[in-house]
């Protein structure tokens, strides 16, 4: 059997894919700001002396880091619904990716926030400050604009995860796809289609945390540090 | 419904562990070859070889792994044959893997001090009889931890074979899910799974990465 | 150019040379390192380069055997010839004949002393491990570490891996040997063993170019020294050189090392 690639079906549908990229980029942008929040949170969290803290901040880490997204995405969307809880396919996706991106979030800005010399914050200390200013003016910035690239490159792999949202319905790009492929009947293509528009919005993402970079790091950009 | 679980379901969870498992040494041992040769590529004297295979690395890492399944399932039943999942699978995380695995190791090689190479040239060996008795061996020595750390990666990711409905741990877990509805009963049994088999590998990257440190200072 | 460039010292033989640099010329860029720099070694001669950094001494010496490719001029060494261009197996067959030893040593750390000494006759040589590992036990001898056969290196001082590092390169038998500030990362008694080991092989016969620091070596030892200034041989001459310099500029280098 010889079978004709043809892509000429898909063009129908761009609206559609449009629609679907849009929804990923929403889901990420959502995603980003409230795992940035939430991961920074933890990562000062890990670092307190409480241990109770450090310790809930841990196995929360551990059990993101060690199981799949696939899993937790089910069990926070179907385990609601049996609970009589039925969020909307999009808030279950944004909750998702939330409570999996910030335990890495928290890693990174931990192992950032490592690296800030003791001596760095008894100078703070010494000068007066508040705890609150030396936590976000000593530690915290250095810290994030450290480990930056990494926060970055996190960011990148969660919006690319965020097609695992489209096995609970979410209709963003993959789901799209998935629709359109049972319309067309053209699957290969479909697929074939979209991975140069996930390709597309992961350069996308990259530009803007570049840009975004460069205003928050005016120091990267003067020393020339790549990001 | 009436249906509870029951032992049996949890037999049947573990029958899809055992898959999971073997999704994931197969795509560990397919994705590590195929990786060996992108460090090849990434880290070659020539420059076009280098510019190919960085845009290969650069394709795989900005595709998600689902779509990449996907383009693997349909693409491979294109030519007419009844593709088994466990196929597709394979063949994608492989892919996947390949991407990865190469760009960390070509890190780990660069890692390694030039003047390693540069002294065992000077004693007149090739450059592959540098490559392999001095530059691989020292870069191994740095890419135990991540390439650890990956593994774990890779394991959570064939949870994304269940999607094609090749029946791992994640695919067992919904089939069960279906008939008793118990989803946080279901899933947390399944995520705890995943958890036993990832923990360990997390932990002896970590441990792997402090002996490192310790013997590098 | 100096006039003090002129070669008058007697060598040791006068059959033909060793190693011989014919306006050797070499630039990073728009920095030119070597501007044109000549020079022959004989056969069993020690010819010590000294020079201020960046006068292009190291560089000289890494031209030699092939580490830097050089834009104009051309290298004799021991019937190779290295002009500026030079195909791999060139490279490897030249470098047989040439051993080099650096400042940073540069030994495999994953591999024991013996182990470093004997890979590249094994891989190179394709000599077999009970004849290789022989000549490791000799190589170390020679430098006085026979002992330390399974040490690994990070278990050795600085001083006693410089020392591996030498016999690592003799073990491939070379005909020059090539010292690249070889004791300037060592402290004072560590440097003492190296020189020691250095000056038993200039009494063996070998042929040496050494760059160097250590003024007493190169008076001592050495059957001639080399002054470089600027990437130009500035002065030649025997060990009298460090008494009546020539020109004030090795007049001005010596009483600063001094």
């Amino acid at each position: 059997m010889r079978y004709e690639l043809d892509f000429s079906a898909l063009a129908d549908y761009w609206p559609d894919f449009l629609h679907g990229a849009i929804v990923t980029l929403q889901l990420t942008a959502i995603a980003t700001v409230l795992g940035m929040a939430i991961g920074t949170l933890c990562a000062i969290g890990s670092r307190s002396k409480r241990r109770w803290l450090s310790r809930a901040v841990g196995i929360y880490v551990e059990i993101v880091r060690n199981t799949p997204f696939l899993i937790q995405i089910f069990f926070l969307y179907f385990g609601l619904a049996s609970a009589g809880i039925r969020l909307p396919v999009f808030t279950a996706a944004v909750i998702a990716m939330v409570f999996n991106v910030a335990a890495y979030c928290s890693e990174i800005i931990r192992a950032g926030m490592d690296t800030v010399h003791p001596g760095q914050i008894e100078a703070a200390q010494s000068l007066g400050m508040s705890t609150p200013t030396i936590y976000w003016d000593v530690i915290l910035r250095p810290a994030i604009e450290r480990v930056y690239p990494a926060l970055t490159g996190q960011f990148v792999l969660m919006m690319l995860s965020s097609s695992v949202a489209s096995q609970i319905s979410t209709e963003e790009l993959t789901a799209v796809a998935n629709n359109v492929q049972s319309f067309t009947f053209r699957s290969f293509e479909t697929f074939v289609a979209i991975a140069p528009m996930y390709l597309a919005l992961a350069g996308l993402l990259k530009l803007g945390f570049w840009l975004f970079g460069l205003v928050a790091f005016p120091r990267r950009r003067r020393l020339g540090t790549a990001l | 419904m009436d249906i509870v679980f029951n032992w049996s379901y949890f037999g049947y969870l573990l029958y899809g562990a055992m898959w999971t498992l073997v999704l994931s040494a197969l795509a560990f041992v397919l994705g590590g070859a195929a990786g060996f040769l992108v460090m090849l590529a990434r880290t070659a004297r020539s420059r076009l070889i280098r510019q190919i295979s960085l845009v290969y690395v650069e394709v795989i890492q900005g595709t998600p792994l689902l779509v990449l399944l996907f383009i693997a399932y349909f693409g491979l039943g294109i030519f007419g044959i009844e593709v088994p999942p466990l196929v597709a699978a394979a063949l994608s995380l492989m892919i996947n893997a390949s991407a990865f695995l190469g760009e960390i190791w070509k890190g780990c090689v660069e890692a390694v001090p030039r003047t390693q190479r540069e002294a065992a040239e000077c004693l007149a060996l090739t450059r592959w009889q540098a490559f392999v008795d001095v530059i691989l061996p020292q870069a191994a020595r740095i890419a135990t931890p991540p390439t650890v750390g990956f593994m774990v990666q890779m394991l959570k990711n064939t949870s994304l074979a269940s999607v094609v409905g090749f029946v791992e741990l994640t695919r067992a877990a919904q089939v069960i899910n279906n008939s008793t509805i118990q989803p946080f009963l279901v899933f947390g049994i399944a995520g705890a799974m995943y958890f036993i088999l990832c923990y360990p590998l997390t932990a002896w990257s970590r441990s792997l990465e402090r002996t490192l440190n310790v013997g590098r200072r | 150019m100096s006039a003090a460039a002129n070669d008058t010292f007697p060598r040791p033989a006068a059959t033909a040379p060793a190693v011989s640099l014919r306006e050797v010329r070499k630039s990073y860029g728009p920095l030119e390192v070597l501007k044109g720099v000549s020079f022959d070694v004989a056969p069993g001669e020690v010819v010590a380069v000294i020079g201020a950094s960046g006068s292009g001494k190291s560089t000289a010496l890494r031209c030699i055997n092939g580490l830097e490719s050089i834009q104009g001029g051309s290298i004799e060494v021991c019937g190779h010839h290295v002009g500026t261009h030079l195909s791999e197996a060139g490279l490897r067959a030249l470098r047989q004949d040439v051993g080099i030893v650096f400042q940073s040593y540069n030994l495999f750390p994953h591999l024991t002393v013996e182990q470093n000494v004997t890979l590249a006759p094994r891989r190179v040589k394709r000599m077999g491990n009970s004849a290789a590992r022989e000549l490791a036990r000799d190589c170390l001898a020679q430098v006085g570490l026979a002992e330390k056969a399974d040490a690994y290196p990070e278990q050795l001082s600085g001083g006693q891996q410089q020392r591996v590092a030498i016999a690592r390169s003799l073990a491939m038998q070379p005909k020059v040997m090539l010292f690249d500030e070889v004791t300037s990362a060592l402290d004072p008694h560590l440097t003492g063993e190296v020189l020691r080991v250095m000056e038993k092989l200039a009494r063996d016969g070998m042929t040496m170019i050494t760059v160097t620091h250590e003024m007493g070596f190169a008076r001592r030892v050495a059957n001639r020294t080399i002054f470089m200034r600027n990437g130009l041989v500035w002065e030649v001459g025997g060990a009298e050189m460090f008494a009546q310099p020539r020109t004030p500029e090795l007049r001005d280098f010596l009483g600063h090392e001094l």
